[in-house]
């Protein structure tokens, strides 16, 4: 008698895997990296190349104890996503255990320990992007001044040196080349109750609407989101609401006093807010999963983002909203299921 | 004047390989040596049969009747010799056996007297004598439900039905019997709708195509136009699966949801397939049932086609007559590639309700093979497409869980399997597989808490009637004591003694009387279900496969 397979229904298959859906994002990142490295220089890509190996070696290392089978997990990409995430947030001129460590605590905490991709309820390049923050404030906030701005350029040697000795090239001084961020600068000028016009127009490094030159490192961000929104990789709910709403409560609190409240690009347009809005919010795993429960979510974080730079202690508040709205996530899903069919209007 | 259309939640778009099957008509296939005709290709209770191992049968012939008010007659599908009547495999997922009628063919496919209506009288009849002649036919829905016909046009007689919809929209991949069926008989069809407009009294009657199928629309418009009704309507709707299931077809022509657990007659509608519709007409105007249907054969054949297969047919002659490549096939899919089920043999008939054979050999495997799944990452591209507007994320994440509370507090059972959710996993998750499980896990359960309870049940009717029964003989004893004594006291009179003899019996007849009474109540529940709900029970028995004579709650499901 013929012997037949008999798999379950549906027996075909879109052409998606996990694998696929990664490479679209890593795709996406890649205007905005050669952006970053045009404006800061080699360092972004050493971060990377730090962050990235790391995250791949420790993964396979977890999964190796852990008996799971290493391929697969490797191949998905969502570690290598997670590096470069990190790498991102990273300043380029950070030392490198910097991203080595941080890399480390993102796939090995946050990640593996909580059963691997699929079942980590943080964000893993946000929960290792707070951990160096709360751990070693001082190179997390040291940024390099763009290099448009300072006119100096490190090249690849001389960027290596600054990673692995922080040995600066004999001719440069360290506080000549590096800043604290428009953001960072902001707040610190309005502790000292400066003005927002002030301070706007007072610094060299802030411009239209954001710092000097690298406020188009978002739009470069940007394009590779609206990528991913056309290629259905995210969904449209997180990003709009969370622009949305930071930008709404921007304007409101500028029109209210402008000279305490930034102007409401300068929110868009500086830190992590582009990137967070197209790659980091919308990562599936920790964010929320129903059509309205997105809205929310979004708009949570964009929220946060606002309350945490003008209020909180910490200038860039990225990555504590998107931890904060992972913990709600569950919540939000629970209560926006959609209606389903046939069960009244 | 063109009917507004409406949007279902999610839905695909698929590649649809349909071309290659409808350049060629749909010819006759070849009379197989035997055919293997199951008592049940329906839903409801199995036929019984009324011919006998040896007995010579004709084309058209009865061979089976239906035994209830939810079942399907069965006839012969060629002349020949009734050769036994056996368990044989039957196309079912998980190679079920079931009664079948086997007849060898003689060849000759000599027809019995075929008893119709002569055309168009069917207007002057009533709508029961044609039920009737759709009940005595056998037709069952045919796209692939397998629900009888005669049942659904029967919604009661406090429903008002304005919409009878034709279902020619064919969603799935590679189906194309009702394409071809549309282009070759669309007059059959319109009849057909047109008797069962009649039946029901519809005010509207729509034919829905899917866009795809644009030859088929203008044969079936041209047939309407011929009809002149004004009643009638061919509606092109877009090309998205799973618009050719029953509750998204009513949404995306109406706007107009059915109920949870409810039947699409409670809001005034009711669907049939294009090929029931042919079927109506040929019982009801040329006196044929139901013994042939179109069927498609794709996958991996030479000639991917259509065939009017003779039911029974086995599935195996079709592919080693047709297309000789037996050797090399490793899956059979009986449906389209979304909702059909693998054949785990191919020693199985062709039934009222199959529609296509796909076929992969080792050469030519139209449809992969499943990617070992990993872990979901709530992507939400599940939700996304779900049409029933189900999380079927979190369904499958209970459902392996095995929280069987929580999954059907997600609705589960709203789910309707069409496997859109599963078709974009990017985690390759068997998403439907898991909901199959816990749907068949929840009905388990409920099935033996029912058994449970009718057991306790009958455990303490016996319980009473024990008590009663004793009860009874001390009062007989008593009375008879009593009537002795009587007579020992009065023997000239005898009066007292007489009436109480005489109001036991009374007492006894009445008894009777109510013992009799109520299990006709309950007989006649059956035969005349006064609502949706019991044919929804019946749904439900025949899915179990089991008899099951208690009314179940059917909120629970
Ligand atoms: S599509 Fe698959 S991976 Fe995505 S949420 Fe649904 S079940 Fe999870
Ligand atoms: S199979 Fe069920 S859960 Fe999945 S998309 Fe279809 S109806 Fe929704």
């Amino acid at each position: 008698m013929l012997r037949l397979k008999t798999p379950s229904s549906p027996h075909t298959h879109a052409m998606t895997s996990v694998s696929i859906t990664m490479l679209k994002v890593i795709v996406a990142l890649i205007p905005g990296i050669v952006a970053s490295t045009y404006y800061f220089g080699w360092g972004i890509l050493i971060n990377i190349f730090l962050a990235g190996a790391t995250a791949l070696i420790s993964e396979a290392a977890v999964l190796r104890l852990r008996h799971y089978a290493i391929a697969p997990a490797l191949l998905d990409g969502s570690a290598l996503v997670t590096a470069l995430l990190l790498a991102l947030a990273v300043p380029p001129i950070a030392p490198w255990w910097i991203s080595v460590l941080g890399s480390l605590f993102a796939i090995v905490i946050s990640k593996q320990l909580y059963g691997g991709l699929g079942y980590n309820p943080f964000n893993p390049a946000m929960a290792g992007y707070a951990f160096l923050l709360i751990s070693f404030p001082q190179p997390m906030t040291a940024w390099l001044l763009p290099e448009t701005l300072s006119g100096v350029h490190l090249n690849f040697m001389e960027a290596l040196h600054v990673t692995f000795f922080q040995a600066w090239p004999t001719e440069l001084r360290v506080d000549a080349v590096s800043m604290a961020t428009p953001l960072d600068l902001l707040k610190t000028q309005l502790g000292v109750h400066k003005t927002i016009s002030e301070i706007r127009f007072g610094t060299s490094i802030i411009g239209d609407f954001g710092g000097k030159g690298i406020e188009w490192i978002g739009n470069w961000y940007l394009l590779g989101g609206l990528w991913l929104l056309y290629m259905r990789v995210i969904a449209w709910q997180i990003p709009l609401a969370m622009l949305a709403t930071l930008f709404a409560l921007a304007t409101l609190f500028s029109l209210y006093d402008p000279d305490v409240y930034s102007w409401p690009m300068f929110h868009i347009f500086s830190g992590g807010t582009i990137l967070c809005a197209f790659f980091i919010a919308t990562d599936p795993v920790t964010a929320a999963t129903t059509p309205k429960g997105r809205l929310i979510y979004g708009a949570g974080i964009g929220a946060l983002i606002f309350i945490i730079r003008t209020w909180g202690g910490y200038p860039d508040a990225v990555a504590f909203a998107v931890l904060l709205m992972n913990i709600a996530a569950p919540t939000i899903d629970y209560y926006t299921q959609p209606r389903v069919y046939g069960h009244g209007k | 004047m063109a009917r507004r259309l409406y949007n279902f939640h999610g839905g695909l778009s698929l590649d649809d390989h349909k071309y290659e099957p409808t350049r060629l008509s749909a010819a006759p296939s070849h009379i197989p040596p035997r055919l293997y005709l199951p008592l049940q290709q329906h839903i409801g209770s199995a036929a019984a049969p009324v011919v006998g191992v040896g007995e010579h049968v004709l084309k058209g012939q009865l061979i089976a009747h239906a035994t209830d008010y939810i079942s399907a007659s069965v006839h012969a599908s060629s002349s020949g010799i009734v050769e036994a009547i056996a368990e044989f495999p039957l196309p079912h997922p998980s190679g079920l056996q079931g009664t079948c009628i086997v007849i060898r063919t003689d060849g000759l496919d000599r027809w019995s007297v075929r008893d119709h209506l002569p055309r168009t009288d069917y207007r002057t009849r009533d709508p029961h004598e044609l039920r009737q002649m759709i009940r005595d036919a056998g037709i069952v829905g045919m796209g692939g439900a397998g629900f009888p016909t005669a049942v659904k046009l029967n919604p009661g007689p406090n429903v008002k039905i304005d919409t009878l919809i034709l279902n020619g929209a064919e969603c799935e991949p590679y189906i194309t019997c009702d394409d071809l069926l549309m282009r070759e008989r669309p007059e059959e069809i319109v009849e057909g709708m047109l008797i069962m407009q009649h039946i029901l009294q519809a005010d509207t009657c729509i034919i829905a195509i899917e866009s795809n199928k644009q030859e088929a629309y203008r044969c079936m418009l041209a047939a309407t136009q011929a009809a002149q009704n004004a009643a009638l309507e061919v509606v092109m709707i877009p090309t998205i699966y799973p618009t050719g299931g029953e509750k998204q077809l009513i949404q995306a022509l109406t706007g107009r949801e059915v109920p949870a657990g409810g039947l699409p007659a409670k809001i005034g509608i009711v669907m049939q397939n294009v090929a029931t519709a042919a079927a109506v007409y040929r019982a009801v105007v040329l006196g044929e049932p139901l013994i042939a249907r179109y069927v498609t054969l794709a996958g991996g054949v030479p000639h991917a086609c259509n065939l009017e297969v003779l039911l029974g047919t086995p599935v195996r002659y079709l592919i080693e007559e047709m297309h000789g490549v037996r050797a090399t096939v490793d899956k059979i899919i009986m449906g389209g590639p979304m909702m059909g089920f693998a054949l785990p043999l191919d020693d199985v008939p062709i039934v009222k309700t199959s529609n296509a054979i796909l076929i992969s050999t080792v050469a030519d495997r139209p449809l992969p093979a499943r990617v070992e799944a990993s872990a979901c990452i709530r992507c939400g591209e599940c939700t996304r497409v779900c049409p029933a507007q189900l999380l079927p994320q979190q369904l499958y994440w209970y459902a392996r869980a095995r929280e069987f509370e929580r999954v059907q507090q997600y609705h589960l059972f709203d789910c309707i399997e069409c496997g859109c959710c599963d078709y974009v996993c990017p985690s390759h998750i068997p998403l439907v597989q898991y909901y199959r499980y816990a749907k068949t896990e929840i009905s388990a359960q409920i099935r033996d808490k029912q058994k449970a309870e009718a057991a306790r049940q009958r455990h303490e009717t016996r319980l009473q009637r024990l008590e009663r029964q004793k009860l009874e003989r001390a009062q007989r004893h008593e009375t008879r004591k009593h009537l002795v004594e009587n007579n020992a006291d009065n023997s000239t009179t005898g009066g007292a003694g007489n009436d109480t003899k005489k109001a036991a019996i009374l007492a006894a007849v009445e008894r009777s009387k109510i013992k009799r009474a109520t299990s006709e109540g309950a007989q006649k529940n059956v035969e005349n279900p006064p609502s949706d709900v019991q044919q929804k029970i019946s749904e439900v028995d025949a899915r179990c496969a089991k008899k099951c004579p208690e009314p179940r709650d059917d909120s629970a499901n």
